[in-house]
């Protein structure tokens, strides 16, 4: 069930600076991204300045300011998968929804997302989709798994 | 616990705990530093601070590093001279090539290491990072092509203001200096006071520079020009001219200002005895009626952005005093107006601050009427030498010359105005006149006076103990404004100034001065009121005649027309 | 067992902890430890990279076919035994025999599979071995599961109970003698005895910075503080490593009595584990570990009766592989932005909280309560003279057996590649292999018979690292690998020092100036050869000056291939060749003119109008526009297209 941002930081009304990444990442679990509100209530909460806040959910991957998409893909650029050709899979699913790294489609079904390495080297090249993984891919099978969740949508 | 170490060769005494640095400084042995500042726990982020160890496999930063028994440092080996130029070229190699077009040509820190290292030539080339300029604030610009992100005005805007509005952002080459949500800094806690511009190496901040239009002003013929100059200005120029640090050159300074084109020349420290009538008043009327004490000074407009952006519950705490430039300007387009028969709209007022909020106080609603503001434009020290050169004016040639009037006769106690705990001397010797009928024994009152960040002392009139404290640094303001919060109630006045040291240290003075400098402008303020005869603002003889002639008294209902103001709760991403 | 009440059960598996006989547990332990089973269990590798391989719906395949035959059996998921390239891994044990190890198991074929494992009829291509439980009968013509060539060289420490056991189990850990070490520490031993077992042990920090673990453990032992801080830094972000994520997932009670016996040892109360929020299987696993724990008295106030306290808590990263670095750490659990600090002070005296703190790896912890039950003589026995025990390697690239593997300090680089993982797959020639991420080197043909050791490595050029080991073969280019590096690392640098922020930025401009569409003529090859001239320059200062290891050992990559693979890197800039065709604008292709129709199909969709030519007639691909993307040769449906 979605909770609000104040639900949320009720739970840390004793809380110190140290629960700031926890609490962001909470926000974010819950409303998908970090937008200015969610930041000036977090900073009225733990008594820390926004421009702290703000310069700490910039510094890390995780935090995004804009909404991901309904099936957020998560492409890993580790060194494994890279050898064994992320590159042009990242490529190929680029020119497939029109976007870059970073942003959403304009339907808001699709974001793509950069991440450093999954973990699953034994199975390269690896994307993840809101939880699933996806080993092996192929620039044939990105267009494949790409069509599959947008026939969920019909 | 004392301890021997060998620096290039040369045996030296240092104490176990000390960082490197600190020992190389005290022997005078130069060490380039960039993130470094004194008194601030070292970052170790520009790295220009290397040293080599002997025997040690890389090289340590000097700032950080601890000093042990034995160890045997290398300051400027050729491991050492490589790696810092090689440091500086990567700055240059990511920085704009206008240093000719840029208003910290000559006076930059990194053009003197690429001088002090030898950079002839452009060894290392790239993509330099694009930003935009932020100049929607009313006193600073922010140019973040020309930041090589030192950390120094985050730091002091975080750890001496305790404000924080700029923030590193981003991460690895992308990180820039930004405000929340990267929007301008007009929505941001910035309370304008400019100290960052201070630290800044480069010409990554400067104030919003508006020399152009007190030039053009100058040329409008059919206008008045007039212009004011706080109480720092005059000891705070000498050594841009050649002369010893300190120097009060106010005559010089007069001199000057006509030669450039100001028809009328007033003295703010005229407005700041004016200051002390009205607020000594409001004191005595807050203690005496039992109204919302402790009262706090309102002449620093950082200070009072501040305390309207985080301390709303104060806002009835803050004198409703305006501050000497804009009592000045109000006198300015109203008494003075009067008297010339001139219109307001006629007159151009110019006023000259050691200070950067000022463009920021000059705009507020309450500074001006009828579609009029007090003060039109607002410049900083800086400006003033920029207009001194530009017009050609020989300071070391010219004769010195008196203020105008009914502007222009001060007192001694407006004078130290620009050091901390001056705002709180005046107004003490002018309340004791006013509650006990006789002038103070001794008016120096030392407890005030000195940099510290915080001085506090109880002062016995009649049987009246006022509780007194004098705070400077808005960090300090913050933590005697708690214990307020939490309950203390022996205080009656404070004196706050954004500036640590006062408006003498301000964010629109020269920049790249020594602390010894600041000392000596310090001195000379309490020099002249050693020295001169009217110590007190209410002897003031303009200041009997402005009341005689205009205001009455002070409060009267004028007087709260023109000078006095009111504050806002400000709604800013704190 | 099953039906015992909660207190119940704690006092049997405490009592079994403290070595007290108990005859309940007496009789249940074979059964607890499958060594005699009543129905039969299916195991399916279930971790992470089982997951990606399609474990999910084998499981959903293996209950339907259960519940079709109507066949009474366990089915449960554990943690990833460390043959990857084969997964998903499925191992049915039937009662009284031994447990069959099947590879490839998919939702399509495991019906056949079950068949095999409930008739024993057995299809040569799906049994991966069998693995000895108890004294059961071995089947015929099975392989021994840990005698297969990618196991038998490996000795398993920290990877001992991951594939085998329940990670969800803390009574199975237990069984199989877990949290015995964390017992006889509080019981037998003072804080400094512990130091001092762990310091002749040999054991060296295996997050990649290879220091002792005993010393770091002293000194912050120390320190006079009330208060010291345990960190398990599970943060793991060299792309191409996961090992802590596989010893978690699989084992994460491991990690957990490590980190009470290190707590214990260096006198600290509070424990936090940092681990990246990309695990998520790892964290789900280490909380459900850590309750458990909590519940048996092993976690939490005065463990065991001893009056020793400690207690650990989860803090999940966000995205920062400079996180990894521990000052960088510890200020990201403080909340700030995780940038490094300045050391001196270390961490073991000044760290979390400027309180003293012990940061270690996972795969460090891990040792500990191994070396405690055994010995230092038991662990010092394992390795070389100065790097002692076991490493933990995760294989990928080019290799035919990808996947975990644990092996004994001084095993040599081609015994690893060539013996226990298969050789290069497809037939290729091997070229490097990248040993220690982006910190780290690679080490070529004649250097695989290096012993793996902390020093040697460093010794050629490369380092131990965490133990990400990627394969190349001849169709990878070594500058783009060591492009890919370097761009990884200005990525993820934190900007805080000048040398690495802008330092790797020009860095990684001088490869892409190598890399990318030629700007042609003589004087342009001479900039370029000056760029590589002052790559090695540059590289110099940025690994004397850089404030922390992340931008110390930034340069290792290039200087690496450089060393190994100068030629490639000539090829590149004066001949603009890219033998592998990797570097993607240095390719060129050509259109036969006798297969072309002159259909315009390539014209149309080329990016940069870079092919010339009429209807009908032959085209004709421009050079100097053409960036090599291949898209021509991708659309032609005429194969006049090649690439030379």
């Amino acid at each position: 069930m979605r909770k609000s941002i104040e639900n949320i930081l009720e739970k840390y009304d004793n809380s110190k600076r140290d629960a700031l990444i926890s609490l962001l990442q909470e926000i974010q679990e819950n409303e998908g991204f970090l937008s200015e509100e969610a930041i000036v209530k977090t900073g009225k909460k733990l008594k820390i300045p926004t421009s702290k806040i703000y310069g700490v959910a910039t510094f890390y991957n995780q935090f995004r300011f804009e909404p991901t998409g309904k099936y957020h893909i998560m492409i890993c650029r580790g060194t494994a998968c890279h050898v064994l050709g992320s590159l042009t899979v990242l490529q190929e699913l680029e020119k497939t929804l029109k976007i870059k790294a970073g942003q959403t489609t304009r339907d808001g079904l699709f974001s793509i997302e950069i991440v450093a390495c999954i973990g699953a080297c034994g199975l390269a090249p690896v994307i993840n989709v809101n939880g699933t993984f996806h080993a092996k891919v192929t620039v044939e099978s990105i267009k494949e798994i790409i069509e599959s969740y947008r026939n969920k949508e019909e | 616990m004392s301890i021997q170490i060998e620096v290039n060769g040369k045996k030296i005494e240092a104490f176990e705990g000390e960082t490197i640095l600190t020992v190389l400084k005290r022997n005078a042995i130069r060490v380039p530093t960039l993130c470094h500042m004194n008194d601030f726990i070292p970052s170790g982020a520009c790295r220009l601070c290397v040293v080599e160890i002997v025997g040690s496999p890389k090289l340590v930063s000097s700032c950080s590093y601890p000093v042990a028994d034995g160890m045997k440092i290398l300051t400027n080996s050729p491991r050492v001279i490589e790696s810092r130029k090689t440091i500086i070229e990567l700055l240059l190699s990511n920085h704009p090539d206008d240093c000719l077009y840029c208003i910290r040509n000559n006076n930059c820190e990194l053009q003197s290491l690429a001088k002090e290292y030898h950079v002839i030539e452009r060894r290392i080339n790239g993509k330099k990072n694009s930003f935009k300029l932020d100049h929607a604030g009313t006193s600073i610009v922010r140019d973040p092509e020309k930041c090589i992100l030192c950390g120094r005005c985050v730091r002091i805007c975080e750890e001496t203001m305790g404000v924080s509005a700029i923030e590193y952002v981003n991460r690895g080459s992308k990180t820039v200096i930004g405000t929340t949500m990267q929007k301008g800094l007009n929505t941001s806690s910035c309370v304008n006071c400019g100290q960052c511009i201070m630290v800044c190496p480069t010409g990554a901040l400067t104030e919003k520079n508006q020399t152009h239009l007190v030039q053009d002003a100058l040329q409008q013929k059919n206008k008045t020009l007039v212009v004011q100059y706080a109480p720092s200005i005059s000891v705070s120029l000498a050594e841009e001219f050649g002369m010893p640090p300190g120097t009060d050159i106010n005559g010089l300074l007069n001199a000057a200002l006509r030669k450039m084109g100001f028809k009328y020349v007033f003295d703010t420290t005229f407005g700041a005895d004016l200051t002390i009538m009205e607020e000594a008043a409001e004191l005595i009327d807050r203690i005496t009626k039992g109204k919302i004490l402790p009262m706090f000074t309102s002449c620093c407009p950082a200070w009072v952005k501040y305390a309207e952006e985080f301390a709303p519950d104060f806002l009835d705490n803050l004198s409703t005093c305006k501050s000497p430039q804009q009592m000045t300007g109000a006198v300015i387009k109203s008494y003075f107006a009067e008297i010339s028969n001139l219109k307001p709209e006629e007159i151009i007022s110019v006023s000259i601050m050691p200070c950067t909020a000022k463009k920021f106080e000059m705009q507020r609603d309450t500074m001006g009427r009828n579609g009029y503001k007090d003060v039109d434009i607002a410049i900083t020290t800086r400006e003033l030498i920029e207009l001194i050169r530009l017009n050609g004016i020989d300071m070391k040639s010219i004769i010195p010359e008196i203020t105008d009037s009914p502007m222009g006769v001060r007192s001694s106690a407006g004078k130290i105005f620009g050091a901390t705990g001056g705002v709180m001397e005046a107004a003490l010797r002018t309340a004791y006149k006013s509650l006990t009928g006789d002038e103070l024994t001794n008016f120096k009152i030392n407890a005030v006076r000195g940099f510290q960040g915080r001085k506090e002392t109880k002062i016995k009139i009649n049987n009246l103990e006022i509780g007194i404290a004098v705070v400077s640094g808005l960090a300090n303001a913050a933590l005697l404004i708690d214990e307020i919060r939490n309950g203390r109630k022996d205080i009656h006045f404070i004196e706050v100034m954004t500036c640590p040291g006062g408006c003498i240290a301000g964010g629109g003075q020269r920049i790249g001065v020594d602390r010894s400098v600041i000392e000596a402008r310090m001195k000379s303020l309490y020099d002249i009121d050693d020295r001169e005869t009217i110590k007190v603002s209410h002897k003031n003889p303009e200041i009997i005649e402005l009341y005689d002639n205009y205001f009455e008294h002070p409060l009267s209902h004028k007087s709260h027309e023109l000078l006095h103001t009111c504050y806002i709760k400000r709604d800013v991403l704190l | 067992m099953d039906t015992l009440n909660a207190d119940k059960r704690k006092k049997i598996f405490v009592d079994l902890i403290k070595g007290n006989k108990n005859v309940e547990i007496e009789n249940q332990l074979e059964y607890i430890k499958r060594e005699k089973i009543n129905k039969p269990i299916i195991y399916v590798g279930a971790g992470t990279c089982g997951l990606g391989a399609g474990a999910a719906e084998t499981i959903i395949a293996i209950k339907d076919y259960l519940k079709n035959k109507k066949i009474d059996a366990d089915v449960m998921e554990v943690g990833c035994i460390g043959l990857c390239a084969v997964e998903p891994i499925v191992d049915v044990q039937l009662p009284g025999k031994n447990r069959i190890s099947f590879q490839k198991v998919s939702c399509k074929n495991v019906n056949n599979i079950l068949d095999q494992a409930f008739s024993s009829k057995f299809s040569k291509e799906d049994v991966l071995g069998q693995i000895q439980i108890g004294k059961a009968d071995k089947y015929a013509a099975i392989p021994d599961f840990f005698k297969l060539p990618f196991f038998e060289k490996q000795k398993r420490i920290v990877l001992k109970n991951c594939g085998l056991i329940n990670p969800e189990s803390i009574d199975e850990y237990i069984a199989f003698g877990g949290y015995v070490g964390l017992y006889n520490t509080l019981t037998k031993h003072s804080s400094a005895d512990i130091c001092d077992i762990i310091e002749k042990s040999g054991l060296r920090g295996r997050g990649g910075g290879g220091f002792p673990t005993g010393k770091k453990w002293k000194i912050a032992l120390q320190q006079q503080n009330n208060q010291k801080y345990l960190i398990c830094n599970a943060d793991e972000g060299d792309p191409g490593a996961f090992m802590d994520r596989a010893a978690i997932e699989g084992d994460p009670h491991r990690l957990i009595e490590g980190m009470a016996i290190a707590a214990y040892a260096i006198g600290a109360s509070v424990g936090y584990i940092y681990i990246r929020a990309e695990y998520p299987l790892a964290i789900a696993r280490l909380k459900v570990a850590m309750e458990q724990a909590r519940k048996y008295g092993l976690l939490g106030k005065n463990i065991l009766d001893s009056k020793f306290s400690f207690e650990l808590k989860i803090k999940m990263g966000a995205g920062a592989f400079v996180c990894g670095e521990e000052t960088a750490l510890i200020n990201s659990i403080e909340g700030y932005r995780g940038m490094p600090r300045p050391r001196p002070p270390f961490p073991a005296v000044s760290g979390l909280f400027e309180k003293p703190t012990v940061i270690n790896n996972v795969e460090t912890f891990a040792n500990v309560a191994e070396i405690i039950c055994n010995g230092a003589d038991w662990f010092s026995s394992v390795g070389t003279a100065t790097s002692k025990g076991t490493k933990v390697f995760a294989l990928s690239g080019k290799i035919k057996l990808t996947g975990l593997i644990e092996i004994p300090m001084g095993t040599t680089i081609r015994s690893i590649i060539f013996d226990i993982a298969g050789g290069i797959k497809n037939n290729k020639k091997f070229k490097a292999v990248q040993i220690g991420g982006p910190s780290g080197g690679c080490i070529t043909e004649q250097n695989l018979d290096i012993p793996i050791e902390y020093e040697s490595l460093i010794k050629v050029g490369a380092m131990m690292g965490s133990g990400g080991l990627v394969v190349m073969d001849e169709d990878n280019c070594m500058v783009d690998v060591a492009k890919f590096f370097m761009d990884f690392i200005q990525r993820e640098s934190c900007g805080k020092c000048i040398p690495c922020r802008e330092g790797t930025r020009r860095m990684l401009e001088i490869l892409e100036s190598i890399t990318s569409k030629p700007i042609g003529g003589e004087k342009a090859a001479l900039e370029r050869m000056k760029g590589i001239m002052q790559l090695e320059k540059l590289a110099t200062v940025i690994k004397d000056t850089s404030l922390c290891a992340l931008g110390q050992s930034a340069p290792n990559p290039i200087l690496s291939t450089l060393k190994w693979f100068r030629e490639e890197y000539e090829e590149h800039i004066f001949e603009r060749k890219c033998a592998t065709h990797t570097c993607t604008e240095l390719r060129k292709f050509r259109i036969l003119t006798d297969a072309c129709t002159g259909c315009t199909l390539c014209s149309k969709k080329c990016p940069t109008n870079a092919i010339i030519g009429t209807k009908k007639s032959p085209h004709f691909i421009i050079d100097e526009k053409c960036i090599g993307c291949g898209t021509c040769k991708e659309t032609c449906n005429f194969s006049a297209i090649e690439m030379i």
